[in-house]
């Protein structure tokens, strides 16, 4: 029994890990803008797909994840720059109707410059399991887990520790007071989607050597990374890593102990409970009061 | 001089409608998926019925006329479908119909080709289309209940009874379980346990889990389609599954063995001997036709071959079959045709249609395969 509890957690935890990077960029846009990025999703599946193409065509695996992060990075500007910035001003439901139209297009549009196809990466270290306790996992699991957390450590260090960082923060707590100190807010909403990107695409990246990517591969993910964001208190790093983790290991155990049919219900079930008696999430208040 | 030019010019302005009349096109209609989320089904079917269509007109047309093809392409949606197949039966006066693609657009169409009285030549796949039988409803594809028993054919061949199903909860996936839940127990096989899976879900562990942990499981079926059923080969490979493991034909395509990778190795499934062409002994019944057919497809478009594309192949090469043998252009006549096909030798298997079945393929239209060295090989 141990051995399988052990399963479905490494299960879990890979799903969930996944859906945490997801939440973490809704997370980072939200706090620079108040705009919930629904084509958050689109970043991941751009990661995997450029790095597919580019690796299809004969470039080096680093090389190809390399430009495909920058593809997305590039893309998160263009997406500020071409639809969120012209609308500045207009009510945040509004930006995230244009955020909504911004996934269908970028959905309809790898289907024309890539394919309709799915395509797997080969894992970065051989996909030989490897057994712990009963259980196996695969390796690429560690690398998923490992890039989580490397994104997390990089991320606080670059909110708490530069300047760049520390406007970031100062937009996300009171836009107005940001802005009559000298911060220039447009800039940094630029900023949450470049880095916003760049996080969808390594996750993309990532988890494509186990999840396999496709143009549509975003739109459930956004879904559930949307969730673990809600989960955790929208708006807070720490509550979008701990609400992506559980999403996945509600997921794990729902469907390894209860029943796989309603698994996906299982976890909204358990997401509305949540939210139901903690309105601002598991972690939301306190990151408020905090800042 | 001029008189001369005049009553020429009056002789073959009344000579034109008389080779008109003669020449008139037979006008086939399709409503196909070509674009949408089934466009993997409707755009091969496109190509290879545009493309077969020119080549009968090359080779002089049917019965002597030229054949003229009206496509729409429906997205996949219903509500379309039902529209273009309106305005071919009122407005366009086809006298056969090739398509739809899926399911739902053939079961939309359906009714007013049963009203019009028109033969509708489906490319979908559910078993629903042709049973119970509708005077105009033919299909090509082979159904998900012989892939069933396919499977448990061979199953039962190997000496094995306890079976676990994982199914995906999309279409493809409901209905083949269920559909196999129906045979079963025609065979001497037990289901020891019955897991399912979300169309896009990344990780099946925890299902497969519960599928080892079963006291004497023999064999996994995983009927699905899309990515789902390579994950579930790749995860079960991880856990360290060794039991006899079966996929359906929903992913009998190369892209499976590639995404799957190496555990995809020792997997088997029931597909069309249009996808193990060159395999196949030279004294096949269907070894010329899907070779024929597969060598032009990948010429002419550039491609790789699909099952798709020689269901759509079969639909209209069976359309033509009747009118041939009908020698008319009257639906009523082509229906009647078409329940009269004997041993007509498609991509799909040698069709043997009557009234009451207006698909006409048995199991053998179905080959067993296994990979092994990334490759399909030939089971029996």
């Amino acid at each position: 029994m141990t051995a399988e509890l052990l399963q479905f957690a490494f299960s879990g935890l890979t799903v969930g890990a996944v859906y945490a990077l997801v939440a973490l960029g809704f997370t980072l846009i939200y706090n620079a803008s108040g705009v919930i990025n629904f084509a958050q999703g689109e970043f991941v599946m751009i990661g995997g797909m450029t790095t597919v193409f580019l690796a299809a065509a004969g470039v080096p695996l680093p090389i190809a994840a390399i430009v495909a992060i920058g593809a997305a990075v590039l893309i998160g500007i263009l997406l500020w720059a071409l639809a969120i910035e012209p609308a500045r001003g207009a009510p945040p439901i509004a930006l995230i109707i244009i955020t909504i139209g911004a996934s269908i297009f970028l959905r309809g549009l790898a289907q024309i410059v890539f394919d309709k196809q799915f395509h797997a990466l080969p894992p970065i270290t051989g996909d030989a399991p490897i057994r712990i306790g009963g259980a196996t996992v695969l390796p690429q699991t560690f690398w998923v887990l490992g890039g989580g957390f490397a994104v997390v450590v990089l991320l606080t260090l670059f909110l708490e520790r530069t300047l760049l960082g520390k406007a970031v923060l100062a937009t996300a707590a009171n836009r107005l007071a940001a802005r009559l100190v000298g911060i220039n807010t447009a800039m940094v909403v630029c900023l949450s989607f470049a880095v916003s990107a760049g996080i969808g695409a390594f996750a993309g990246i990532l988890i494509t050597p186990i999840t396999l990517t496709s143009y549509d591969v975003g739109t459930l993910l956004a879904l559930k990374g949307f969730a673990a964001a809600m989960l955790g208190g929208i708006g807070n790093p720490v509550g979008a890593v701990a609400g992506g983790l559980l999403v996945g290991l509600i997921e794990a155990f729902g469907a390894g102990l209860i029943s796989s049919d309603y698994k996906d219900a299982f976890a909204f079930f358990v997401i509305l409970a949540v939210l139901f008696f903690m309105p601002a999430g598991l972690f939301g208040r306190r990151a408020v009061e905090r800042v | 001089m001029k008189s001369l030019l005049i009553t020429a010019a009056a002789a073959i302005g009344f000579a034109l409608p008389a080779a008109a009349q003669s020449g008139e096109p037979i006008k086939i209609g399709a409503v196909l998926s070509a674009s949408g989320p089934a466009s993997f089904l409707g755009e091969p079917e496109k190509k290879t019925i545009e493309l077969y269509v020119d080549r009968i007109n090359e080779d002089g047309g049917l019965l002597g006329r030229p054949v003229e093809l009206i496509v729409y392409d429906s997205g996949g949606d219903a509500n379309q479908a039902r529209t273009f197949a309106t305005r071919l039966v009122e407005d366009d006066g086809i006298v056969a119909m090739v398509g739809g693609s899926t399911t739902g657009t053939t079961m939309a169409m359906a009714p007013i080709f049963d009203d019009y009285e028109i033969p509708l030549m489906s490319l979908a796949g559910a078993v629903v289309i042709i049973d119970p039988v509708q005077p105009f409803v033919f299909k090509t594809p082979h159904t998900d209940k012989m892939a069933c028993e396919k499977i448990f054919e061979d199953i039962e061949k190997r000496g094995l009874s306890k079976v676990a199903l994982i199914s995906g909860t999309d279409g493809f996936g409901k209905s083949m379980r269920e559909q196999c839940l129906g045979v079963v127990g025609d065979y001497g096989i037990e289901i020891v346990a019955d897991e399912s899976y979300g169309p896009k879900d990344s990780d099946m562990t925890p299902q497969l889990t519960n599928i080892k942990n079963t006291a004497g499981l023999e064999a996994i079926v995983n009927p699905g389609f899309g990515q789902g059923p390579a994950i579930v080969t790749r995860n079960a490979a991880q856990l360290g599954i060794d039991v006899p493991f079966y996929q359906s034909h929903g992913v009998a395509s190369k892209s499976f063995i590639e995404l799957a990778g190496d555990a995809a190795e020792g997997v088997r499934l029931p597909a069309s001997a249009l996808l193990v062409a060159e395999l196949l002994p030279d004294d096949d019944p269907q070894k010329d036709v899907v070779v024929d057919y597969k060598t032009t497809y990948e010429a002419e478009t550039g491609e790789p071959v699909s099952t798709f594309g020689g269901h759509a192949y079969d639909g209209l090469m069976l359309v033509f079959d009747a009118i041939k043998r009908a020698n008319s252009t009257d639906p009523v006549a082509i229906r009647d045709a078409l329940e009269e096909t004997k041993d007509f030798i498609g991509t799909g298997g040698v069709v043997n249609m009557t009234p009451d079945d207006h698909l006409g393929l048995d199991l053998s239209a179905f080959r067993m395969l296994e990979i092994q060295n990334g490759d399909w090989t030939l089971v029996d």
